[in-house]
């Protein structure tokens, strides 16, 4: 099933400076009652974003008007916790296309790449520049380029390559994914199930 | 051909490639795959949206435990969200022909009690399910992790999942542990050690005098933990005690059958000079009774210790310090002696048989502490009815305490059982992140031995003062 194709991405960022941000976080457990994945955008990041009584706190960065785009930019050990794909969709419903840390938990890589959201891995000392580059500029633009495979500061100029395998590459940029890959190898499978031990 | 001392990692993962791509992942086969009711419905969704079907719906196994409640199963589900969610894993088990034990259903208990203690669970097979504590199967000597959504509709059409294969790990701990040291306080030491980002990238080998010595209930709660580690996984090699402990359960092996299967389950360990990427090891007499005192798991001590101070933890000052504010701690705080509110026994880390034995070795004779409340919830009805059984159901009573009925209950939140905000939990469970058991519940992650010290006590207590 195709998602969003993933070429290049133009675009201001939204800065998340927290190391660990668990999925938890990102969408808390009692928010995962829905049997659909849209909607969950609500409740992103709803016990940072939203007090108790449901009025939005103002020092949390979704909720301060001079940040936008599709680029969210957060912390080492990024998406780290349960496995709940639900943290993908909230933050793909949110609008969001690309994350950027210097350090992403496995599973929530994997969530991310399978439903169309790029997560962008750069070094620690990068990643400081993009947050200080936001940090003077709001509207600070930055490029992912998935094709040459960089991220670039379009402010200073400053661009740092980063890692992604061939095959996920060629999936995002034609909007492929793994079910269409697997369902078109079912009779390898069948023989191989002959040669397995259970 | 000469010989390669090989792990027991590369066994399993080598003997599952159904595919390599290049420049990809691996496409690997999946022996077991579990589902409940959260992060399944949108899979099915995804089937029907596609027009294909399950692949090989004798491999999937389905149990209701996220999102149901511990008290009076009997009556309809209130929620009417989290009902609907119990009807949808139901309508989608029955449409396509997947063995489930909803709730009710005398098998019906947490996905990773049930597993092993019906002998679905056997070493060397990959087991997945969409729930990060999948790595408790690891215990068994398979190959165990947690997916996401798109993997489970992945593995129901295809009964395959595209995975680089991880990085190995092995950690070793030689020793004996101490009186009161329980196996959960392993990976709690572990985790105060590496952070909680330690392992991230690998699959670790857990080896040594201290876990050959565990019991399968010991494995599974130090396999389950792997995940906090930041591992794709945790497993140990299977032995006698993993032979025992499967002999006569109802779906392992029987007859001829189970001597094939042991003859196989013999070849499972890592040979000797097989290298790792990344080996650590540890003394058993280097690990306390532990307690976590921050929003990580990877934030924890030995419990006689104060808080360490921001220059000792791994993780950057703002995390440590933004944690200890939400915990209401202070750098170098004593926590012997900190009030409690709540105790949680119970979740897929510490609900089996074992942990209410300890549990019920400190509070026998004993009362709970007035400020104490107390949820005990056992991870599925078999372990319940041998609480029964064993006579530990008395011994509680006697103590002032009440058991629930099975599921991952306040591990989570996600049904009613939740921690009120700003109070105090000591938890057997999983996870202490912020709202993890409850909008603005302050969880300290222990084991089940240091519970019922708090449940006593009502303050954080060394059980080794009780025992």
């Amino acid at each position: 099933m195709a998602y969003d194709t993933f070429t290049i991405l133009k675009s201001t960022a939204v800065p998340l400076p927290i190391e660990n941000v668990d999925t938890d976080q990102i969408i808390p457990a009692r928010f995962l009652k829905a049997t659909k994945r849209e909607g969950f955008g609500n409740n992103l990041f709803r016990d940072w974003r939203y007090n108790a009584d449901n009025t939005p706190k103002a020092d949390f960065v979704l909720n301060n008007p001079i940040y936008s785009g599709k680029i969210l930019v957060g912390g080492k050990n990024f998406g780290s916790g349960s496995s709940r794909e639900h943290a993908a969709w909230a933050i793909y419903d949110y609008g969001f296309r690309c994350v950027i840390s210097s350090f992403f938990a496995d599973i929530f890589k994997n969530n991310a790449l399978n439903i169309g959201i790029l997560p962008v891995t750069v070094s620690a000392e990068f990643l400081d520049k993009i947050f200080k580059s936001i940090e003077a500029n709001a509207a600070a633009e930055f490029e992912v380029n998935l094709l040459e495979q960089t991220v670039s500061i379009m402010a200073t100029g400053e661009k740092e390559s980063f890692v992604i395998n061939g095959y996920k590459k060629h999936n995002m940029i034609n909007g492929f994914d793994d079910i269409d890959y697997l369902q078109s190898m079912k009779e390898e499978i069948k023989s191989f199930v002959a040669t397995t031990a259970y | 051909m000469s010989y390669i001392p090989t792990t027991l990692f590369d066994k399993v993962w080598d003997a599952h490639v159904v595919r390599k791509i290049e420049d990809g992942p691996d496409v690997l086969f999946i022996d077991r795959h579990f589902i409940h009711e959260v992060t399944s419905p949108v899979a099915f969704l995804g089937l029907q949206t596609r027009g294909i079907s399950v692949m090989f719906p004798e491999r999937t196994f389905a149990t209701a435990d996220h999102n149901t409640p511990t008290l009076n199963q009997h009556l309809p589900v209130e929620d009417p969200l989290s009902a609907n969610q119990l009807k949808a894993l139901e309508e989608n088990t029955a449409k396509y022909g997947i063995s489930h034990w909803g709730l009710n259903n005398p098998k019906n208990g947490i996905v990773h009690v049930v597993g092993p203690e019906n002998g679905i669970t056997l070493p060397g097979m990959t087991i997945v399910c969409g729930d990060s504590h999948t790595s408790t199967h690891g215990a068994f000597g398979a190959i165990a992790f947690g997916i996401g959504t798109s993997e489970v509709e992945m593995v129901l059409s295809s009964q395959c999942i595209m995975q680089p294969k991880p990085k190995k790990m092995r950690i070793t701990i030689n020793g004996k542990l101490g009186k009161g040291v329980a196996p959960k306080d392993v990976p709690l030491f572990i985790l105060s050690q590496i952070s909680a980002s330690g392992a991230t990238g690998y699959f670790i080998e857990f080896a040594g005098e201290v876990f050959e010595n565990m019991s399968m209930e010991g494995r599974m709660t130090v396999c389950n933990l792997s995940i906090e580690m930041g591992a794709r996984g945790g497993m140990i090699a299977p032995d006698e005690t993993t032979y025992n402990y499967l002999k006569g359960r109802e779906k392992s092996p029987k007859g001829e059958a189970w001597n094939q299967s042991l003859a196989y389950w013999q070849t499972l360990k890592t040979d000797a000079g097989a290298v790792f990427d990344a080996e650590l090891s540890f003394h058993a007499n280097e690990i306390e009774p532990q307690i976590t005192y921050g929003t990580n798991p990877g934030l924890g001590t030995g419990i006689s210790k104060n808080i360490p101070l921001a220059n000792a933890v791994k993780d950057g000052e703002a995390s440590y310090k933004k944690s200890l504010a939400y915990m209401g701690f202070a750098e170098n705080e004593k926590l012997i002696g900190k009030q409690v509110d709540y105790v949680f026994l119970g979740s897929c880390t510490n609900g089996r048989i074992e942990d209410f034995r300890a549990f019920a070795s400190i509070v026998k004779g004993r009362k709970k502490a007035d400020n104490i409340t107390a949820w005990l919830v056992p991870g599925s009805h078999i372990v319940e009815a041998q609480i029964k059984e064993e006579g530990i159901l008395d011994i509680l009573i006697e103590a002032g305490f009440s058991l629930r009925q099975p599921g991952c209950s306040a591990c989570l939140a996600m049904n009613d059982d939740k921690i009120p905000a700003g109070k105090y939990a000591v938890s057997t469970s999983n996870r202490n992140f912020e709202g993890r058991q409850g909008p603005g519940a302050r969880t300290l992650l222990a084991s089940p031995l240091v519970a019922a010290a708090a449940a006593v006590t009502g303050v954080i207590t060394d059980p080794r003062d009780l025992l």
